[in-house]
């Protein structure tokens, strides 16, 4: 782990070159413990708005935790602590959101491995609006039939909406964790290596999903496969160690990246 | 590279030590079968012997019997008189009144302290809870009985106001001290056993944390919970030292929970070692030791079958 810490000014960033694209996230000098061990190393890092940012890195690197500050995920876990900024558009998400779930229902998150409830399909995409205080049932039914066509997964289950969620195949139930996040409308999707559990089909099901929901959300993307992260993001960042070696358009990252560390990384020198 | 030689295993001392422990479990086996055997077989004379009829047939247990002709026709339990009737209602519905107080006491406080426990307390507060809970269940019954017969009792009769000092309501919350920590235990893994990636998804969507214990953990961890309290009403059936101290032990028919009451197991345990070897007396007290097993193997056959079902329909599969 690095002990020094690494200023601003080492940091590569240059995505801060390109102009007019909206910032719907900014992290400023973020440092993150679990008890007394150091995870992160002054993040710096902005997040465009209706782009997909890829989070890249080997394992250990941190960024998965990263991805566990942007919602407060991490805030379950007893013994962290954490220095610097997160806004969500100017907003400071650590000082300015004292309730959670609020914050929650503006930042949605899909896990690694698809999580349903063991209740219906209907009953798990309606969890979070029920959740979050609304009872009518006929904007319930309506939510739900269109979050699961926003899904593509409506066509697949809408003839067993009451069956149990276990019933669906590993993809789909994956798709149906990804329209359970969508039913509240959030503005921002992390995703925690969505695919690494599924099938190269469902996988590209998955990848195509996040292609069409940028359009209306901002997605920020954990993977550890090196293609996906070059297929389905616009931004990637390079994690090592804890520290964001290089951010950038993820076609220069890929293919002229500057510094020699991300290099020997996404050619699988290391990793 | 030098050459391995493996040694041969002995294929002798494996077949003496796997039918060693084939033995074993057959033993086991055989003895709770014996026993069930014994005990129903010291219950038959009840259907066939003509001596013990006259005394006790299964009519005379159900159906109300006069003491003398012209007197009047009472359900009573008094083996020992003249002429001595076993009726079962005053006993049955002794143990059902202890259960009930029991499981009534019982069941909010255990499943409410497992839930406590494994959802809202700090780790530190966990590390006291757990064990203090569990050590409940490693005080002897007959302390416990003592406990209830001499400091409960006028506790609750001097707070309440009773008539009668040991009653089905002091019985009850004595054995109710001895089924909590067996919900308890149970009831806390099944919560604790709900994975984390459930809450964590529960999170993400804005629930906050009563929301995820009762919308995801609770109902996920139901089978359990529902399992511990099978286990422990089947627990206070049973349990007798602690209804023989603190219930008062009169078998009366009556549903007042302040009066005082007699289970089955008390009756067994109060009046075997006093009673003449093959008389009605010792089949009718034998008898009610195969109700009491057959209560018990029931009670945990239907909690099982709810078990399963439930177990089904939260995993999947209509």
């Amino acid at each position: 782990m690095h002990k020094t810490k690494i200023s601003v000014d080492n940091i590569v960033d240059n995505q801060t070159f390109i102009p007019n694209y909206p910032i719907k996230m900014s992290i400023r000098d973020v440092d993150f413990f679990y008890g007394s061990q150091q995870a992160l190393y002054n993040i710096h890092l902005d997040i465009i708005e209706n782009q997909v940012t890829a989070l890249i890195g080997p394992s250990g690197c941190g960024k998965s935790t990263f991805l566990r500050t942007l919602n407060r995920m991490n805030d379950t876990i007893p013994g962290t602590s954490l220095t610097g900024t997160i806004q969500l558009e100017g907003v400071d998400i650590y000082n300015d959101f004292s309730d959670t779930s609020m914050l929650r229902t503006k930042i949605g998150m899909v896990f690694q491995k698809s999580n349903p409830f063991p209740k219906s399909i209907f009953e798990n995409v309606a969890y979070g609006l029920k959740v979050n205080g609304i009872k009518d049932k006929a904007i319930i039914a309506e939510a739900v039939e269109e979050t699961l066509q926003k899904a593509y997964l409506w066509d697949e289950v809408k003839d067993k909406l009451d069956k149990s969620a276990f019933l669906l195949s590993g993809g789909q139930q994956q798709r149906l964790c990804i329209a359970r996040a969508l039913a509240i409308q959030p503005e921002v999707i992390l995703m925690d290596e969505p695919a690494s559990a599924l099938d190269p089909i469902s996988t590209s099901k998955i990848e195509d999903l996040i292609a069409e929901l940028k359009k209306n959300y901002t997605i920020i993307i954990v993977t550890h496969n090196m293609q996906q992260a070059a297929r389905v993001s616009d931004t990637t960042a390079f994690f090592y160690e804890g520290v964001i070696i290089e951010t950038g358009d993820t076609k220069k990252i890929f293919t002229k990246p500057i510094k020699q560390k991300t290099e020997d990384y996404i050619t699988g020198r290391f990793g | 590279m030098k050459n391995l030689t493996f040694k041969k295993k002995s294929k002798f001392i494996e077949f003496i030590g796997e039918k060693f422990i084939a033995v074993n479990a057959f033993v086991a086996l055989a003895a709770v079968l014996l026993i069930f055997i014994f005990i129903f077989k010291e219950a038959l004379p009840i259907f066939y012997d003509e001596y013990i009829q006259e005394e006790v047939t299964i009519e005379k247990m159900i159906v109300k019997q006069a003491f003398a002709e012209g007197r009047e026709a009472k359900f009573s339990w008094q083996p020992n008189s003249d002429n001595p009737r076993y009726s079962l209602l005053p006993l049955f519905i002794g143990t059902l009144k202890a259960s009930i107080i029991a499981m009534l006491f019982a069941i909010p406080l255990g499943v409410g302290g497992a839930i406590y426990s494994s959802q809202f307390a700090s780790k530190r507060m966990r590390e006291i809870i757990k064990p203090a809970i569990e050590m409940l269940s490693g005080i002897p019954s007959v302390v416990l009985g003592f406990f209830a017969l001499i400091v409960l009792a006028t506790f609750l009769q001097n707070t309440f106001g009773f008539t009668y000092r040991l009653n089905s309501i002091n019985a009850g919350i004595a054995l109710g001290l001895t089924v909590i920590p067996l919900i308890f235990t149970i009831s806390e893994d099944a919560l604790t056993s709900v994975p984390g990636s459930l809450a964590d998804a529960a999170l993400a969507l804005g629930a906050n944390k009563w929301q995820v214990t009762s919308t995801v953990i609770l109902p996920a961890a139901l089978p359990g919970i529902a399992a511990g309290i099978v286990l422990g009403f089947g627990r206070a059936i049973g349990e007798t030292m602690i209804v023989l101290m603190a219930s008062g032990n009169a078998a009366i028919v009556s549903s007042a929970f302040t009066d005082s009451i007699r289970t089955f197991s008390a009756t067994i345990a109060s009046e075997l070692a006093e009673v003449v070897f093959g008389s009605a007396h010792y089949s009718v007290l034998f008898f009610l030791g195969s109700l009491l097993f057959l209560f018990t193997f029931i009670i945990n056959m239907t909690g099982d079958i709810v078990l399963i079902r439930l177990k089904e329909k939260l995993q999947g599969g209509k």
